[in-house]
């Protein structure tokens, strides 16, 4: 137990080292959150009326942001499957940061759910025992129970083999595996729950396919993924971590073989419901076309699907998605595509038209777009605090000293630019 | 010596009473709430749900609820407990052919249940639909306003809750805050609900509800007879509903819902569904009817029909 604390101190002392650049990274993050934090109190001031959400449409920018961020979480098992199913060591060597992504993106998702609340201070309302939780009936509870189970399983899993590597041994594998393996089931259960969630819904004719969850799979293993590969780059720009160019191409090619199955699922969909040309055709003409005078989403839409459509071939095609360029413009086109498609192009729709046949058009208030961006800045900072200690532990810069009490930090600055980088870039500009 | 111990127990009662106060400040400032800091807040805040509370604990629940609604519209506020009447399954009939789409129900609902007047809720929502397509949903015009109603080539349908046999917006609460109870009735624990809004989303007709401002109830307007679960005056942040007026309806002395007390053209239906000769039954077992969207399997209680 004095272990754990030490190491926990010796954290806390790396964490408030770093270059210039880092504090200001950090602090332009905490500004972000306080700006979030006086939104919500606003909120909670004058209730959810300050945002645009009303009884037609009863879940909105929150709740699309949630929606996302269960994919991106997802990032973990595409790295946790090719470097412990296959023992790809490429990818092996950065699996952690996976898990990293998944804590911060749960953290995040229960943020959002959280800042949607009619009456946050009733939250105690849904543990068990003290409150009471509707488990299994609700999906809601399946989902208060999968998030928080993936959050804590992706913690311990990273938190126990930076501990070890922290006191200079070994994790024992006997433990972390079963934890690995388990947590592949445990992603695909989080996606499962969360799309079962509208799934079950019979009043909302949008949501109420089968085909949703699957297209919630497939589309989480893009947007993830890509939002890592970006991550990856920047890391190794600004870090001393270095991550091999064929793990990036491999994950990229991950993405286009889920690009695929997501539009091939999106496109048995259209099929479907065009050609059956029912009364729950509605909420797709509303999104793809607009229905009624009434179009707000349709350039997202058409907007999202050219992403999507473009950043596939960028990733299907070996000379594009193996160019810097154009694997970074791929990856910023599919976060962005699939950011629109599983946020407000799948909620919205859910409710408009409304179950009465009314049309009410949501679009985000400042105050959701205020708080919606301290929550990404919570989740960005909490990120940056766990590659602060996981980066310098994984490059041998932050151990146990000799004396096996006090911590060794051999990584001052974190965040600089790398010089051997900029040489690269000068030899490609050269060649 | 004595005077030392005497300077000391008073330092000691000195640190001891700052700390209270500073412990009393802290919780205070984690409630939040304003002047009314009491006992009642913290009361309120750790109720449990109210099909947990005990017989004594549903009297103090009560009193204290009582109390705080008299005090602030400034008269005495009655809230009823009374359960389902044995025996009883309530049903709903609505006369299609009569309805001429007046909204008189809607304001009467209002009044008689205390919802929020700023912003405007309305249980009841009425629908302008054309005679040439029927029922037609996606052709429903609600926000209709002419000089003169009924207007030609319409007819009106008012939709409120179903009160589902098979409701689908009860078994997705996260929270257990809402659910059937005996007599039919779908009820809400305004002090239990999260506010999460799942079930407004399940509710295949609009019938939920939220509270998206403080509700806005002008002393002056407020029905002082009140039913925990039904017309109470509603907490911000919660999901409200039509509950057939069970203040009224429950009583021994019963009277039927405030909307078909209002109707001018008795349009309007209300009875025990259990009770063969009850008129209700004659209305289902005489006339054309219908449900709103039978596909979905959630057995309404809610009958539209036709009389002529």
């Amino acid at each position: 137990m004095k272990k754990v604390w030490a190491f926990i101190k010796g954290c806390f002392t790396l964490l408030r080292q770093g270059s210039k650049l880092y504090y200001t990274w950090i602090y332009l993050l905490l500004a972000f959150i306080t700006i979030g934090v006086l939104a919500y109190a606003n909120q909670m001031y004058n209730g959810l009326i300050t945002t645009a959400m009303r009884d037609q449409v009863s879940w909105g920018f929150y709740i699309s942001n949630f929606t996302f961020m269960v994919g991106v979480a997802a990032a973990a098992i595409l790295l946790v499957i090719p470097a412990y199913v296959y023992q790809w060591k490429p990818i092996k060597e950065i699996a952690i940061l996976g898990e990293l992504v998944a804590v911060s993106a749960m953290v995040m998702c229960l943020l959002f759910v959280t800042v949607d609340l009619g009456r946050p201070e009733r939250f105690w309302h849904l543990i068990p025992k003290i409150g009471i939780l509707n488990f299994p009936q609700s999906l809601l509870a399946w989902d208060v129970v999968v998030l928080n189970l993936y959050l804590v399983l992706n913690f311990s899993i990273a938190g126990y083999m930076l501990y070890n590597y922290y006191y200079r041994r070994e994790p024992n594998m006997k433990y972390v595996t079963p934890l690995l393996l388990f947590s592949i089931p445990a992603a695909i259960s989080i996606h499962t729950v969360t799309a079962f969630l509208y799934n079950g819904l019979a009043a909302r004719p949008f949501w109420n396919a089968s085909i949703l969850a699957p297209r919630f799979l497939a589309s989480a293993f893009c947007s993830g993924p890509a939002g890592m590969i970006l991550m990856f780059q920047v890391i190794r720009k600004w870090t001393k971590f270095k991550i091999k160019d064929e793990a990036i191409f491999k994950i990229a090619e991950l993405i286009a073989y889920a690009m695929f199955i997501n539009l091939f699922l999106l496109g048995a969909e259209v099929f479907k419901e065009y050609y059956s040309d029912t009364a729950h055709l509605a909420p797709m003409i509303y999104l793809y076309q607009g229905l009624h005078g009434h179009a707000d989403l349709v350039s997202y839409i058409w907007t999202a699907t050219l992403f999507n459509i473009t950043a596939f071939f960028l990733f299907l095609i070996p000379q594009t998605r193996e160019n810097q360029i154009t694997l970074n413009i791929g990856c910023i086109l599919v976060f962005i595509g699939v950011y629109i498609e599983k946020g407000m192009g799948l909620v919205i729709p859910g409710f408009v038209p409304d179950v009465l046949g009314g049309f009410y058009e949501y679009s985000p208030t400042g105050i959701e777009m205020l708080v919606s961006l301290g929550i990404w800045a919570t989740g960005l900072l909490i990120f940056t605090m766990l590659l602060r200690i996981a980066i310098p532990i994984m490059n041998g810069d932050f151990h146990v000293s000799d004396d096996g009490i006090h911590p060794h930090i051999g990584d001052e600055l974190f965040l600089v630019r790398r010089v051997d980088e900029v040489e690269e870039e000068g030899d490609l500009l050269a060649q | 010596m004595p005077d030392k111990e005497t300077r000391d127990e008073r330092v000691f009662r000195l640190t001891r009473r700052k700390a209270l106060k500073g412990l009393a400040a802290g919780l205070g400032a984690l409630a939040l709430p304003k002047k009314d800091a009491s006992a009642a807040v913290w009361e309120s805040f750790f109720q449990k749900n109210f099909r947990e509370l005990s017989r004594a604990e549903i009297q103090d629940v009560v009193s204290r609820l009582e109390k705080e609604y008299s005090t602030r519209y400034g008269k005495p506020v009655k809230v009823k407990t009374s359960p389902p009447m044995e025996g009883v399954l309530y049903g709903y009939g609505l006369d299609l052919s009569r309805c001429i789409g007046c909204r008189r129900c809607v304001y009467g609902c209002v009044g008689e249940n205390n919802q929020s007047r700023d912003p405007q809720i309305h249980w009841i929502t009425v629908l302008r639909l054309d005679k040439e397509r029927g029922v037609d949903l996606e052709h429903a015009e609600r926000y209709y306003n002419p000089a003169n109603v009924p207007e030609e080539g319409h007819f009106y349908m008012p939709v409120q809750c179903q009160q589902c046999e098979n409701p689908p917006c009860t078994k997705v609460c996260p929270v257990q805050a809402t659910w059937k109870e005996n007599d039919g009735i779908v009820v809400v624990d305004y002090n239990w609900c999260i506010g999460c809004r799942y079930c407004m989303a399940a509710c295949p007709y609009g019938a939920r509800h939220f509270n998206w401002k403080k509700p806005g109830l002008p002393a002056g307007e407020m029905n002082p007879d009140t039913h925990y679960l039904g017309n109470r005056p509603r907490p911000v942040g919660v999901v409200e509903k039509c509950i057939f007026c069970m203040q009224r309806t429950r009583e021994a002395d019963g009277k039927y819902p405030a909307c078909v007390e209002v109707c001018p053209v008795g349009a309007r239906k209300f009875g025990n569904l259990l009770d063969p000769q009850n008129e209700i039954r004659f209305v289902i077992e005489n006339k054309r009817v219908f449900i709103l969207k039978e596909d979905l399997n959630t057995q309404p209680k809610f009958y539209y029909f036709y009389s002529v």
